[in-house]
């Protein structure tokens, strides 16, 4: 018999990024008893990462924003695929979620009146991004953080869930193990939120860091739940590219909206050679156009810099396998050139790109005052996530809720920069009201102590062999994402994918791990793996199902879109006999109101 | 390619050796990179706390040649690569296995701090109104990533080990962040001076050197908040004043 500690709780939230915190201090706020689960410590999540800004149409900045243009931006951007009640949802109900960010303590940039200070970015017609210079994200998840811990959550730091729990058809807990000791929890609870963030730990260049690894999703994926849209994973496409050590860390798109430019080693702007027809006039055509906009010249369109991030991003790999690429197989983002343009020079740059300054100096040598900088795409975010009712954010699996990443729908083929920390709060504070309404209306369910104990022998089977090392497996899967259902796909290296996923399964049920439990980061990458390798195969067969090109999903043999499969988006679940089963859904019809909000906002 | 050799403290709860690891290196690599190396080819059970690699989490903090410092910001080569690069855990805290301390009396230690509490909206629509040079020193402040690197240097808690009676540099920026918050209505001077022992701050700045994030703890945070505390509690007018008013 497996020893376990055991925890009651109305709302269980896995994860505590900007989703898991806003949905916790939501649930508490119904009179839910909350627990809170995270891999790190409090306040390390991925959002903390996050440095653009944070997307509400609040109008601080240009009185012409509002809601339905932050809607349409939204839509056009996702290539209409979206959950358009998500994306309704989200654009109404974002400014009144920043706002309320001030009232808990945090400090935004503010304008000269002294309000919210809002910032260009792609994709969004209008300056929208709610900012502290370029670390909104350390901003919104301490302001979550220091509200949360005074309305009486109970968080579990370095603790990871291994498994949901089912019961009588519905959500009944999860059970795992904390790091510290490697001992085992149960947490028996009345609903739960997943908040688990992303996936990008499955390729090799990433912005993220070691927990994305599809905990949410593949937890969900094997609780019975759908999963939607999974082929979608942004390539960012600006990281570092040298040193080969910092290789795909973040470079904020805010630098190119602050007037930061993309060039190639020719030193042409080749954004302007390649303009997608439905942003055409919305873009500058000439380059002090698109500088005035920066500057926020209202009657200025926005340059191709800040065109969406899967355009961008596939431009950047054009130039470099044409042969126009940097030294190290990036593009050059210039900022320096705007020190002759703005009063304060340097200075100026510094103010409004501390961190990137920072960044570049320590980890390249690099001072972006003076030089460009090298920039190349990395794993971003994927837009696929959990399927979930758009108003509760509840999944197919009754008492399962989903928010931020890990819940798919809002983005639809691409995001826009900025709707990712909107999201989170908007649909973390969703997901926590529901989840407590849920709680309300329904016991604790009896727990399968089958389930319990197979989850904890199959954890700690990898002590028990003589095996491979999981750090090898890890990372040969990495290579094999990267190389075989990257930035660009096809139909014969995804099915070969296949293939080799299948022999990397067979190897990570046969890893060993050294040590004892005690904070053994192999025995850690051993467990994570097995949820790597389940949304690798889930990513794959959905790109694979989508003979088409769309938002970020570039397939070299069906080079352009297809407005049949533009109807549809992809689902992927779990049968009962354990198959991986790909359909095709038909998109929900949008109302009328919608329809002509978009078509008013062209 | 070079190699470098590390040497690494290993053990559990305060008992442990160094260990030396060699491992090849590349151009550019950070001192977590090499731990990451060590960690996937040498000693898969080693121990290490870490998130963004960027210098954003504050997750990766430890003693390295004795220094405080991020794992993820120290590059290779401003260390010297001739002798072996000692890693072990911060000082401060307890250790719980090779380079993870156990850091969550932080966490309870904030949970004693008075909660920001606004002043009424300013304006109709819920919000308020604050100029930018307002918020610029309390931004300044909130800039401060949890790395608890102030704390392991502060000699009152890791010579003295006054957890208990003094909450250090990081919770003394905090406090001040909230003080100096255009809008909070929250007073703090009582609990700094009675429960938080701002007074075993002798003001050696040791904090202040080892902030990667540049935050002049000692002299923009800490040494306000002490002229705050004596004009609330040691100024003779103010008591005569507070007597009176009694």
């Amino acid at each position: 018999m497996a020893e376990y500690q055991t925890h009651d709780y109305d709302v269980l939230v896995i994860g505590a990024g900007g989703a898991g915190l806003r949905a916790a201090i939501e649930a508490s706020a119904n009179g839910a008893r909350v627990g809170v689960v995270t891999k790190s410590l409090l306040g390390k999540a991925h959002t903390v990462m996050a440095e653009g800004g944070i997307a509400a149409a609040l109008a601080n900045v240009d009185e012409r924003d509002n809601w339905k243009v932050h809607f349409a931006d939204t839509m056009r951007g996702g290539q209409y695929l979206n959950n358009w009640r998500m994306a309704e949802l989200h654009a109404k109900e974002a400014p009144q979620r920043v706002r309320e960010l001030e009232g808990w303590g945090a400090l935004f940039d503010r304008t000269k009146d002294g309000r919210i200070l809002q910032r260009n970015f792609g994709g969004h017609r209008y300056p929208r991004l709610a900012h502290v210079g370029d670390r909104t994200g350390l901003e919104m998840i301490r302001t979550l953080q220091d509200h949360g811990i005074h309305t009486g959550m109970e968080v579990h730091m370095e603790c990871t869930v291994l498994t949901l729990l089912n019961a009588d058809g519905r959500i009944a807990g999860a059970f795992g193990y904390e790091r510290e000791r490697g001992r085992f929890q149960l947490f028996r609870a009345k609903a739960v939120v997943l908040a688990t963030g992303g996936i990008g730990r499955a390729y090799k260049i990433t912005s993220n860091s070691w927990e994305y690894t599809g905990d949410g999703h593949a937890l969900a994926y094997a609780a019975g739940a759908s999963l939607i849209d999974m082929e979608f994973v942004q390539f960012h496409p600006t990281g570092m590219v040298w040193p080969p050590g910092v290789r795909g860390i973040l470079v904020t798109e805010g630098v190119r909206g602050e007037g930061g430019v993309l060039k190639n080693k020719e030193g042409q702007r080749f954004l302007f050679d390649d303009i997608p027809e439905n942003y055409r006039a919305q873009t500058a055509d000439n380059e002090e156009e698109g500088w005035r906009y920066t500057q926020g010249d209202k009657n200025a369109r926005r340059p191709p810099e800040l065109l969406t991030r899967d355009h961008v991003a596939r431009c950047i790999v054009r130039e470099v396998r044409e042969g126009r690429g940097s030294p190290h197989g990036g593009v050059f983002l210039d900022i320096a050139w705007i020190k002759d343009r703005v009063p304060g020079g340097a200075a100026h740059i510094k103010k409004k790109l501390p961190s990137m300054y920072h960044q570049f100096k320590q980890l390249a040598d690099i001072d972006i005052t003076e030089e460009p900088m090298e920039v190349g795409p990395t794993t971003h975010y994927v837009m696929g996530g959990v399927r979930v009712d758009a108003d509760t954010q509840m999944s197919d699996v009754p008492g399962l809720f989903a928010a931020g990443e890990c819940a798919g729908g809002l983005h639809g083929a691409n995001r826009l920069g900025g709707n990712s920390l909107s999201d989170l709060l908007v649909f973390g504070k969703r997901a926590g009201e529901h989840a407590a309404l849920f709680a309300k209306g329904n016991g604790i369910s009896s727990l399968n102590p089958d389930q319990i104990e197979a989850t904890a022998r199959c954890a700690l089977e990898p002590f028990e062999r003589t095996g491979e090392n999981p750090y090898q497996v890890q990372h040969d899967l990495q290579e094999l994402m990267q190389d075989l259902v990257g930035i660009v796909r096809r139909e014969e290296e995804m099915e070969r994918a296949l293939g080799q996923l299948e022999e990397l399964k067979q190897r990570a049920r046969k890893v060993a791990v050294t040590g004892n439990r005690e904070y053994n980061g192999g025995w850690h990458t051993a467990l994570d793996l097995q949820n790597l390798l389940i949304i690798s195969e889930i990513i794959t067969r959905a790109a694979i199902e989508r003979k088409e090109s769309r938002g970020a999903q570039f397939r070299d043999d069906y080079p352009s879109k297809d407005e049949e499969m533009g109807r549809f988006t992809i689902a992927v679940r779990c049968t009962d006999s354990g198959e991986m089963r790909v359909t095709r859904e038909p998109l929900r019809a949008m109302p009328a109101e919608l329809q002509q909000v978009i078509a008013e906002m062209k | 390619m070079s190699t470098a050799t590390f040497s690494i403290w290993r053990g559990s709860n305060g008992e442990g050796e160094f260990r030396p690891y060699t491992i090849e290196i590349s151009p550019g690599m950070v001192v977590l990179d090499a731990v990451h190396r060590i960690q996937a080819e040498q000693a898969q059970d080693l121990a290490v706390r870490w998130n963004c690699k960027a210098g954003k989490c504050g997750s990766c903090s430890a003693e390295i040649n004795g220094n405080p410092r991020l794992m993820c910001m120290t590059r290779l080569n401003s260390l010297p690569l001739d002798q072996p690069v000692t890693i072990e855990p911060m000082k401060a805290f307890p250790s719980i296995k090779d380079l993870v301390t156990d850091v969550s009396w932080n966490y309870h230690v904030k949970q004693t701090i008075r909660e920001f509490k606004p002043r009424p909206p300013d304006a109709p629509d819920g919000t308020w109104r604050m100029a930018q040079e307002d918020i610029d020193r309390v931004q300044e402040f909130r800039k401060c990533i949890e790395c608890y690197l102030c704390q392991d240097v502060c000699h009152v808690l890791r010579e003295h080990k006054l957890h208990n009676q003094f909450v250090g540099p990081r919770f003394l920026v905090h406090t001040a962040a909230l003080e100096m918050h255009p809008l909070d209505t929250g007073s703090r001077e009582n609990d700094l001076l009675r429960d938080h022992g701002i007074g075993f701050c002798n003001i050696t700045k040791c904090c202040t050197k080892v902030c990667p994030e540049s935050i002049k703890i000692t002299d923009n945070a800490i040494i306000p908040l002490k002229e705050r505390v004596v004009d609330q509690h040691f100024d003779p007018l103010r008591k005569l004043f507070q007597i009176f008013r009694k």
